[in-house]
């Protein structure tokens, strides 16, 4: 039994507009002049601790193949970039990408007194702390609260998820979580929901109660705005058949269709490799880099990759040395991958991990992924980073 | 003071102290004085009855083997699938542990102490992959829920839960590991800006030693103690843990830091600073007797004064909890129970950090409240739910390790699946009076005070059931 089936009062459907209050203005009402060009990020997640060192392969580095005996990749089978690295076999698919020079690969990314708790180091980077710092609202979700020109709409953030993740979450803002438009639209045009929003001046103060029915309502319209914006745009691109690429594809609608929503957030998990990583790593890569290639080749034939900027991160990288088990435990700093039309800095960014300077076993970092946030907050949102980062990260010259 | 009055606070207090009340109870209570019922309800919490899940002898034998395994450099094969085995068990029992704690604070005679339980679950927030040892910490945290904080800052600090979660095994002698001491006064006492970096390096010092052995038992490992002098808040001495942990409980600054965490839990999440004053001195004069500062708080008029009421947002354990026991569900597949709370964002026994879950309005976005208004109807309706949530970071290797090569990514979606569970509809019906109308029915189950939209909503209602799934499905029930 659904919930329709024990609603009755089916009068409310038919009964009145939504009511919105003077401190949220109409979505509708918003002045043509602020659809202006619209510059977008996609975040992907990639969860668990991918193995950046099997993921770029350091192949003219001996040290590698020293330390994994085992699960090393062949030199004739990597592709190969420059002289000391290149791709997973399994990443064929963003060569191209890479050739084109809409890839820019950022060698070990990381934190001071980095942590291997995989739930503490996504902690980490999904809030932009320092190592013994708690934050409780997350990166994004402090660039929502900032109301700076850019984000002011309930639907500036959206996950591709059933769940918002805390990276989505601010003080006052938060991202919104869907992973079917269609799906949020009918349920926010439930006769109960509805009902529920009828005309009540009530609620609308800046309490709880007024809390949730500001999230109800913003719910609601952003269902009705992201449906009715993109369920006319149909992608003549073909994407493999995964969920990763499901979710592309539909933040590829949303880009695509003129969404003026600035951050998508997308995950991929299943990185934890501690046994037997080549099959696994080796299948989630080849979707990964499957997904981001039908991805940025459909935005590009929409014209969008330009205003795109996708970036790749996990909450750690792996140990140099592999295990036992064929596989490879927690380690530290990463690569990151950033991809769009309009890269400044194409290719590889920064000087290959180093082998044989290591902090006890894993790589140092070279760069703190808050630089990294900071560029992005700084010369692609139009934010100043120190007001959403806590304080002043020095920029970097990728875009 | 009229009866109704009476009736509403008794209701309040039911509501912020335990998990809610069934009409016949709260009808039965609200004949007593205010401050009988507060009485009654901490005398209910006398009871302390643990949960007694997971096997100790097998949690040991588990410690050794994965013990004996760790020093090993190659495994068997034989030797891996053992290790494997041992994971595995472990993660189906923490899953067992997690529903255990839920069920007991639905089915618990003794709310008081079971809410203070979640409350010190928050607080001294830890996770750990050993179910044996989580059910320890939360053991100790209901022990002495409502007894000497200083009794439960110790024990939770010598449980190897938490030994192992902050890296005290790692804090030697001449090799000091600060992650305990930080946080032992960022989060657990103190609070931030009471402290210098200097008595956090100082501290650090006294706690080298405290340690768990191979069969999960605390010791005091001399040889690994640093016993030198330290500085310790002006202070000179050899101090050791306990002498630290006494000279933070000397400062007041602790008694207002825990009394103003439990005003922001059970009061209200803007703090009101001279009623938490007033807590913190009576907490402070009573040596941290933890039952003492809640009569205070109960019996206080400003608790039940209309700011207080109905106006806090219910954590997902409140909202699972107090639905599920309210209308007496069973779960007939309680693993739902996890993916709920995991949906919602309080996946009991993992919390996101050492700082607890947030709390207040972070437990609500567009697609926690939508689901938390839809939870009724499935709970109580034997609805389905295509909400498959994400995996917890921890469960990556798990889901790893369960891929083939054909399966795709986020394989965890799974396709929609029935909630599974009974409300006892005529025990429910049975615990209110003859006659009782919807419109009061819908006074009852909401907190917050009713308005023109909802008593018309109601007015034509006809069965009290088809009311209770509506009036639960509200945000307004999202409040307590």
């Amino acid at each position: 039994m659904n919930r329709r089936n024990f609603l009755r009062n089916t009068g409310f459907v038919a009964a009145g507009s939504l009511f919105v209050p003077a401190f949220m203005k109409p979505l509708e009402a918003m002045a043509l002049d602020e659809l202006s060009l619209y510059k977008n990020l996609v975040v992907v997640q990639l969860s668990g601790g991918n193995d950046g060192l099997n993921t770029v392969i350091p192949f003219g580095n001996d040290i590698y193949y020293q330390k994994r005996k085992s699960i090393a990749i062949k030199p004739e089978e990597v592709i190969k970039l420059n002289d000391m690295q290149g791709l997973n076999p399994n990443m064929a698919a963003l060569q191209e990408i890479y050739d084109q020079g809409w890839m820019t690969i950022i060698n070990d990314v990381g934190y001071p007194n980095p942590d291997r708790s995989h739930f503490r180091s996504m902690d980490i980077w999904q809030t932009g702390s320092d190592s013994n710092q708690f934050l409780s609202t997350g990166w994004i979700g402090r660039y929502l609260d900032s109301n700076c020109q850019t984000c002011k709409f309930p639907y500036t953030a959206i996950e591709v998820d059933d769940s918002l993740s805390l990276a989505m979450k601010g003080q006052t803002k938060k991202g919104i979580a869907l992973k079917d438009p269609a799906a949020l639209f009918r349920n926010t045009n439930d006769p109960f929901f509805k009902a529920m929003l009828q005309n009540d001046k009530e609620h609308l103060d800046e309490d709880n109660l007024g809390y949730l029915y500001k999230t109800m309502i913003e719910t609601s319209s952003s269902a009705s705005y992201i449906q009715n914006t993109s369920k006319i745009y149909q992608s003549k691109s073909t994407y493999p058949t995964s969920g990763f690429a499901n979710q592309l594809k539909t933040v590829s609608k949303f880009i695509s269709s003129g969404l003026k929503t600035r951050v998508y957030y997308v995950s991929l998990s299943g990185f934890d490799t501690h046994v037997n990583q080549i099959g696994q790593q080796g299948n989630l890569l080849k979707q990964y880099s499957e997904g981001m290639a039908a991805f940025l080749k459909d935005l590009k034939s929409n014209n969008k990759l330009e205003d795109t900027l996708v970036i790749t991160f996990s909450e750690f990288g792996r140990r140099v040395e592999q295990n036992a088990s064929n596989g490879t435990d927690h380690g530290t700093a990463n690569n990151m991958f950033v991809f769009g039309g309009k890269l400044k800095k194409q290719g590889i960014f920064n000087a290959a991990p180093n082998l044989s300077d290591l902090d006890t076993g894993d790589l140092k970092y070279q760069l703190d992924f808050r630089q990294v946030y900071g560029t992005i907050l700084d010369k692609w949102l139009d934010v100043n980073n120190a007001d959403i980062l806590n304080k002043k990260f020095n920029t970097l010259d990728f875009i | 003071m009229s009866a109704k009055d009476n009736f509403l606070k008794v209701k309040h207090l039911y509501n912020r102290a335990g998990f809610g009340v069934s009409y016949a109870d709260l009808q039965k209570l609200s004949k007593k004085n205010l401050d009988k019922v507060v009485d009654n309800l901490l005398k209910d919490s006398l009871k302390n009855d643990p949960i007694n899940l997971v096997n100790d002898y097998e949690s040991k034998r588990q410690l050794l083997v994965q013990a004996g395994l760790y020093s090993k450099k190659d495994l068997t094969d034989e030797e891996k699938k053992m290790r494997q085995q041992i994971v595995r068990e472990q993660n189906e029992v923490s899953r067992d542990l997690n529903i255990a704690f839920i069920t007991k604070m639905i089915n618990t005679d003794a709310p008081l102490r079971e809410k203070m339980t979640l409350f010190w679950h928050g607080h001294f927030a830890c996770r750990s992959n050993n179910p044996f040892f989580a059910q320890q910490l939360n053991n100790i945290q209901r022990a002495n829920a409502l007894g000497s904080f200083k009794t439960l800052l110790i024990e939770v600090s010598k449980s190897p839960a938490m030994l192992q979660y902050l890296n005290n095994q790692q804090n030697r002698k001449g090799k000091p590991n600060e992650n305990f001491a930080r946080e032992l006064m960022e989060l657990f006492t103190l609070g931030r800006g009471n402290y210098t970096e200097q008595d956090i390096k100082e501290s650090a010092r006294s706690f080298t030693g405290w340690m768990y052995d191979k069969d999960g038992s605390f010791i005091f490992r001399q040889n690994l103690h640093d016993p030198g002098t330290k500085t310790f808040f002006g202070k000179i001495g050899n101090f050791e843990g306990e002498n630290i942990i006494d000279i933070i409980l000397e400062k007041p600054e602790t008694s207002q830091f825990i009394a103003r965490k439990v005003y922001k839990f059970f009061v209200n999440d803007n703090p009101n600073e001279d009623h938490i004053k007033e807590l913190a001195t009576h907490f402070y004069n009573s040596k941290y007797d933890i039952g003492s500062m809640m009569k205070k708080m109960f019996t206080s008029d400003w608790f039940y004064s209309p700011e207080n009421v109905g106006t806090k947002i219910k954590s997902p354990a409140e909202f699972l909890v107090g639905l599920s026991r309210e209308f007496y569900v069973t779960y007939n597949k309680p693993q739902v129970l996890i993916q709920l709370q995991s949906s919602l964002g309080q996946y009991l026994f993992n919390p996101p950090n050492v700082a607890g879950w947030p709390g207040g309005q972070s437990w609500i976005d567009s697609s926690s409240l939508m689901l938390r208004m839809r939870i009724p109807s499935l709970v109580l309706n034997d609805g389905e739910i295509d909400f498959s949530g994400k995996a917890d970071p921890e469960d990556e290797a798990v889901i790893a390790l369960s891929r083939t090569a054909t399966t795709n990514a986020n394989a965890n979606m799974k396709p929609k699946s029935y909630v599974n569970a009974n409300a006892d509809w005529p025990k429910f019906l049975d615990t209110l009076p003859k006659g009782l109308t919807p419109l009061e029915l819908t006074e009852f189950l909401l907190q917050p005070k009713l308005n023109a939209k909802i008593t018309t909503m109601v007015s034509d209602n006809k069965g009290l059931r088809s009311t209770a799934v509506e009036i639960t499905s509200m945000p307004e029930y999202q409040l307590c």
